[in-house]
């Protein structure tokens, strides 16, 4: 097992190498910020030559790219390069993006996984009941929905549901902002009202989205192995419904649902950008839109290479599973 | 090929027809039409769905007010001249609403057909070629997954152009690799089957065998799969407009329209839900029609349905 770890983190070195290098290449053919520089009137020639030979860019792309990823392996991951900002280092201000980010993801996707898989099961154990119909249709509803209105609809009632406590005479609870810098202050109480208030519709929007991928893929799964001849099998031997259904069904339907973990990685993260959009948090998402505007070579390549380990990762997590859930798959 | 079954028999009296010219042989796209016709949601899916294009394309036949035109006062409520109220610049919501659910379905449909060829493409000729293609084919998915399609796409636009053909272009270039996995799994499977060999054994090329034998026995889930393609794009491409990192000004989507104007939610509802009405619409009924193509290819599947 840890030798098949080492392989798949070993393979997959190559192939962030190569995606580096492409998505350098992309990231330098949409712009720089000398360009940009140019095209705005009345600046001072000199001082764009200046901040060319400063930022590399009189160097060829080759170069450059060489330059950045010879430094990146060393653990430099180079300034940010956007104009009339401090030159924040790139490194820092990621991983405090992705903790920011991480925080509001893990606990939706937790949140996602167990929701969705009991609704599911539920739901193919009582298909055609009315709890299977309202279950599905919620699903389908969510599954069909642009996460962006969820947020923009739960941000306008939260801000409803504050109005009237406010008009009680209570505290605002639901915050529609970033998170505080510095924690959150004040007794346990307070802490805790003021955690839930500011994570609460976040990760509620975020969840409900993943949420209807899983619950559909679990009912589709779990229908599918409740019909199968071993679960018929083993009801004919007088084995009790609660026992079929949990020893024998459950946990062979859980085993397609694990593709769906690796591949929902990207589209949490996808979810998350545009949540964070929403609720103004400082997170990956601001990350991106603002380096993607002032066109910041390095910040966006430390952005996308650690997105693109964490998806590799998800993905080694989610063939770990499988061989746990499925001892025929055996990983050496 | 001529069916025995539709050949006039001619020794058959003239004026009375004999009882095999009724008989008519039944094609497996009628059985397919016909079980698709038959699933009501899907069925209400499709006019919803024809419902929203003739909308988007007919529109500006029946609404006359320009898109562009900015005579009107900002922010007007709804009346009888701006159904849907206007925008911050005085141009009318509901131009607006036709013009950007017009380009959505644009780009939906492009994103979809695109991501689909080269998807069915790479993955056909890998699970058909195998060897050295496959292994390429193959690590180039994996390449092209694990680069987040939000980022890459938003970098690419903001280095191109917002207008609606470039961004469909790279969703697309960017959307093809479930296709190609699903494809090329098909493909193994198929392969193995009689009538591939059968094919190479009369000296059929890789491109007849891919274009006239495998794709045609695929068509079932490579359709479905095209169908889950548009309501996904629908949403991508909202997601990236919503970020302001998508389709720009001059060109609109519906993702451009609610990012512009959900900030109004609470004090000018309508500007937030016209579109968004549109939006899920639009998608559900996508989904919706999927569903019932998966059941009418498949109607092993009905009673497992997702």
């Amino acid at each position: 097992m840890f030798r098949y770890i080492i392989r798949r983190l070993l393979v997959s070195i190559p192939m962030l190498a190569i995606g580096s290098f492409l998505t350098f290449l992309m990231v330098s053919a949409s712009g720089n910020p000398i360009a940009e520089l140019r095209a705005k009137p009345g600046v001072n020639e000199a001082t764009i030559r200046t901040l060319e030979d400063e930022l590399g860019f009189n160097k060829p792309i080759l170069i450059r790219y060489w330059d950045w990823i010879v430094d990146f392996v060393q653990g430099d991951w180079g300034r940010s390069i956007a104009l009339g900002a401090a030159r924040a280092e790139v490194f820092p201000e990621v991983s405090r993006a992705l903790w920011v980010t991480a925080r509001l993801v893990i606990g939706a996707e937790i949140l996602a996984i167990l929701l969705g898989v009991t609704v599911g099961v539920l739901a193919a154990v009582k298909q055609y009941s009315i709890f299977d119909y309202l279950a599905t249709s919620t699903a389908f509803l969510m599954f069909s929905m642009p996460i962006f209105c969820v947020a923009v609809i739960l941000k306008n009632y939260g801000i409803k549901f504050n109005n009237v406590l406010e008009s009680l005479g209570m505290d605002r609870w639901l915050s529609t902002v970033s998170p505080a810098a510095g924690g959150f202050q004040g007794s346990f109480g307070e802490q805790v009202f003021k955690y839930t208030g500011t994570y609460l519709l976040p990760t509620l929007s975020l969840m409900l989205i993943s949420f209807a991928a899983y619950s559909r893929f679990q009912r589709a799964s779990m229908l599918e192995t409740l019909h199968s001849d071993y679960v018929r099998t083993a009801k004919a031997k007088g084995i009790s419904q609660r026992r079929v259904i949990f020893r024998h069904a459950f946990r062979n339907a859980m085993i397609p649902v694990t593709t769906l973990f690796s591949l929902n990685a990207a589209a949490l993260l996808a979810g998350a950008i545009v949540t964070e959009t929403v609720f103004g948090w400082k997170g990956m998402g601001a990350l991106l839109v603002q380096s993607v505007r002032s066109f910041d070579t390095p910040m966006l390549m430390g952005w996308l290479m650690v997105t693109a380990t964490l998806v590799v990762v998800f993905n080694l997590v989610a063939d770990m599973m499988y061989g746990f859930l499925d001892p025929r798959i055996r990983l050496g | 090929m001529v069916n025995p079954l539709t050949v006039p028999s001619s020794p058959a009296a003239p004026g009375r027809p004999s009882e095999f010219d009724t008989t008519k042989a039944r094609k497996q796209s009628t059985l397919i039409l016909r079980r698709f016709f038959r699933h009501r949601l899907a069925v209400g899916s499709l006019i919803v769905f024809l419902l929203i294009v003739s909308f988007g394309f007919l529109g500006p036949l029946f609404w006359t007010i320009s898109v562009d035109d900015t005579s009107s006062r900002g922010y007007l409520p709804p009346s009888a001249d701006h159904p849907l109220g206007t925008i911050q610049t005085g141009k009318d919501m509901l131009a607006q609403l036709i013009r950007g659910t017009r380009l959505s379905v644009q780009i939906a449909l492009v994103v979809a057909f695109g991501s689909t060829f080269v998807g069915v493409v790479l993955g056909a000729l890998g699970g058909y070629l195998r060897g050295l293609t496959d292994t390429l084919i193959g690590r180039f998915t994996d390449l092209m997954l694990i680069l987040p399609q939000i980022a890459v796409a938003a970098i690419l636009v903001r280095g191109l152009d917002g207008s609606w053909y470039t961004v469909a272009l790279i969703l697309a270039a960017f959307g093809w690799m479930s296709v190609a996995r699903i494809t090329r799994g098909e493909t193994l499977s198929l392969s193995e089957r009689e009538f591939i060999e059968a094919a190479r054994a009369s000296g059929a090329g890789t491109r007849w065998v891919i274009f006239r034998h495998l794709i045609p026995n695929m068509i079932g889930s490579i359709t479905v799969n095209a169908t889950l393609a548009v309501a996904t794009a629908v949403l991508a491409e909202a997601a990236l407009s919503f970020i302001g990192l998508g389709v720009r000004s001059p060109d609109t989507s519906l993702g451009l329209i609610i990012s512009e104007n959900y900030s109004q939610i609470t004090s000018r509802p309508w500007l937030f839900w016209g579109p968004f009405v549109v939006i899920v619409l639009l998608s559900l009924a996508v989904n919706f029609i999927g569903d019932g193509l998966r059941d009418a290819f498949d109607p092993r599947q009905t009673k497992v349905r997702a």
